[in-house]
């Protein structure tokens, strides 16, 4: 029984953290469909909707193509759309007693949803190479040096786990799989399309514009815009993107820790 | 593990509301330690909840309670390391092995390293489950993943162990099991144990006292031998279930469809 007081409170977050997190990441190894079937998407958007947008030169996007300038946008909204449903799976443990289990045991809440967003994180690493694979077959022009490039990876882990951690926020509030549904499909159309992910923010309207400012997804994909891209425009804000997006993981984290006992009763 | 004198759970007026609904009321409540303790009752009577709130998972809205010495509302962190929890649904997870299930539980529980290993290998094995321990617990029996989770729930030595209806949806061999091990765990560590159950059977043969609830309050208690000879001669657990609660056995209070539809599902997944 004490076997637990012993060892320093931070190792202990850890190890618990990283336990939620390799639960879940053992389960996406054995069964990786869902990965292979949320990487038809962005391959849609990239040879419908970019093909075309291509073509017509409408959107100003500056040395870019068009398919250049939308790719960063897709990998946020591959990574949007992926980490959006996590919560759906919550939900699915709570009805088993999953949730109820790991309630009941000594490790903080805390370090259970920041397990699920370490989990979150390392999967949309994955689906992200995934639409990088695709965007490099679109002929998309990458940056290749190892500061861009781990900062894409540092981008991407960050949004995956925000944008799950808002998932899993949503499903501590909603508690059953049809109201999930429901409000994660309302949810994902005006984060996508009230942000810079396939046409500027110059373009929109003033109020768009406003709330395009207050969306994580914007910073996510200025982030990306300037860390992957060969030829990005040069307007990025980088410490900016990075500040935003970590300040409101750390919002969501402590709300889902909040919220999250109230799962199991 | 709590001193064999002290009682291991206590209650002072416990009570638990939800809007109008009193779902435990004033529950005054002291369970020996080391003894096996079978809460009955119909449905909607307030065990669950009771346990949510002695468990820590639901906060009480006032009076209090004590689980191995400690405070549910001051002390939880304490009370949820000495303690171990079975819900009545199926929380092994059926996507992982045994082994990587109870290495969940030993990791959130703080078990070292150097000891991690071998206990769950112990564990398994004192339920019945070394052959099957490398084999995703989908592919188990109802009866193996009942006691897979009961293994998980005893892998740190809990003081108090918490079950929610063991035995619901399993077959007689399985539930006979299952109580040979729950029995045993109690002999071998001194295992305080509260349990709900609807089984006459199970109550009768596993429990050393019990309490019978109704509308959130225990209505009788005493052991089963106790219990059946306030009814009359001859009475069996049934009779004085009935006797109590008898007003209970209306479809108004059978329960919420939520209840009964939870209460199927589980029963079909371990069935």
């Amino acid at each position: 029984m004490a076997d637990g007081a012993r060892v320093p409170a931070l190792l202990r977050f850890a190890s618990h953290a990283s336990a939620i997190a390799g639960v879940d990441l053992r389960k996406l190894w054995r069964d990786p469909t869902e990965l292979a079937t949320r990487a038809l998407q962005p391959l849609l958007w990239f040879l419908v909707f970019g093909q075309v947008f291509d073509r017509t030169g409408v959107i100003p996007t500056g040395a870019l193509s068009y398919i250049e300038f939308m790719a960063p946008g897709i990998l946020a909204q591959s990574v949007l759309f992926a980490a959006i449903f996590y919560g759906i799976a919550v939900i699915w443990e709570r009805d088993l007693g999953i949730v109820q289990k790991v309630l009941v045991s000594p490790a903080s809440r805390t370090s259970l949803v920041v397990g699920k967003a370490l989990a979150a994180g390392v999967r949309g690493l994955i689906q992200g190479a995934l639409v990088v694979v695709i965007a490099l077959a679109m002929n998309v022009r990458f940056r290749t040096d190892p500061a861009g490039m781990a900062g894409v990876a540092a981008a991407v882990f960050l949004g995956s786990a925000l944008f799950a951690t808002f998932s899993l926020v949503i499903a501590c509030i909603v508690k059953t799989r049809e109201r999930f549904m429901g409000i994660g499909q309302v949810l994902t159309m005006p984060l996508f399309f009230a942000s810079n992910a396939i046409y500027p923010i110059s373009m929109m309207p003033r109020w768009l514009g406003m709330v395009a400012s207050v969306n994580p997804l914007t910073y996510l994909v200025d982030a990306l815009r300037a860390l992957l891209l060969a030829h990005a425009p040069a307007a990025a804000n980088l410490p900016l993107d990075f500040g935003v997006l970590a300040m409101i993981l750390a919002a969501l984290v402590g709300l889902a820790a909040k919220l999250y006992p109230g799962l199991a009763r | 593990m709590a001193d064999p004198v002290t009682p291991a759970i206590t209650t002072v007026d416990l009570t638990r509301q939800f809007d109008t609904l009193t779902a435990v009321n004033r529950l005054t409540l002291s369970i020996e330690a080391g003894s096996i303790f079978g809460l009955l009752g119909p449905n909607g009577a307030g065990k669950s909840t009771t346990i949510k709130m002695l468990t820590t998972l639901l906060p009480p809205s006032s009076g209090g309670a004590q689980v191995a010495g400690f405070d549910i509302v001051r002390e939880p962190t304490r009370v949820r390391r000495a303690i171990g929890y079975v819900p009545q649904m199926v929380s092994a997870d059926g996507a992982l092995t045994g082994v990587e299930n109870m290495t969940l539980s030993a990791v959130l529980y703080d078990l070292p390293k150097r000891v991690r290993a071998g206990r769950i290998t112990d564990a398994l094995a004192f339920m019945d489950l070394a052959d099957a321990a490398h084999r995703l617990v989908r592919t188990y029996s109802g009866g193996m993943v009942r006691r897979l989770e009961i293994a998980q729930a005893l892998l740190h030595q809990p003081a108090v162990l918490f079950l929610d209806e063991p035995t619901i949806g399993l077959d007689p061999i399985a539930r006979h099991a299952v109580w040979g091990r729950l029995k045993e765990s109690r002999r071998q560590f001194a295992t305080t144990i509260l349990m709900t159950t609807h089984d006459m059977e199970e109550a009768d043969v596993l429990c050393d006292r019990l309490g019978i609830m109704y509308r959130g309050q225990i209505a009788a208690s005493g052991s089963p031998a106790e219990l059946k000879a306030h009814v009359g001669a001859g009475a069996s657990l049934d009779d004085v279930f009935r006797a109590v609660a008898g007003r209970a056995i209306v479809d108004e209070d059978a329960g919420t469809f939520q209840d009964i539809s939870r209460r199927r599902r589980t029963a079909s997944r371990l069935g």
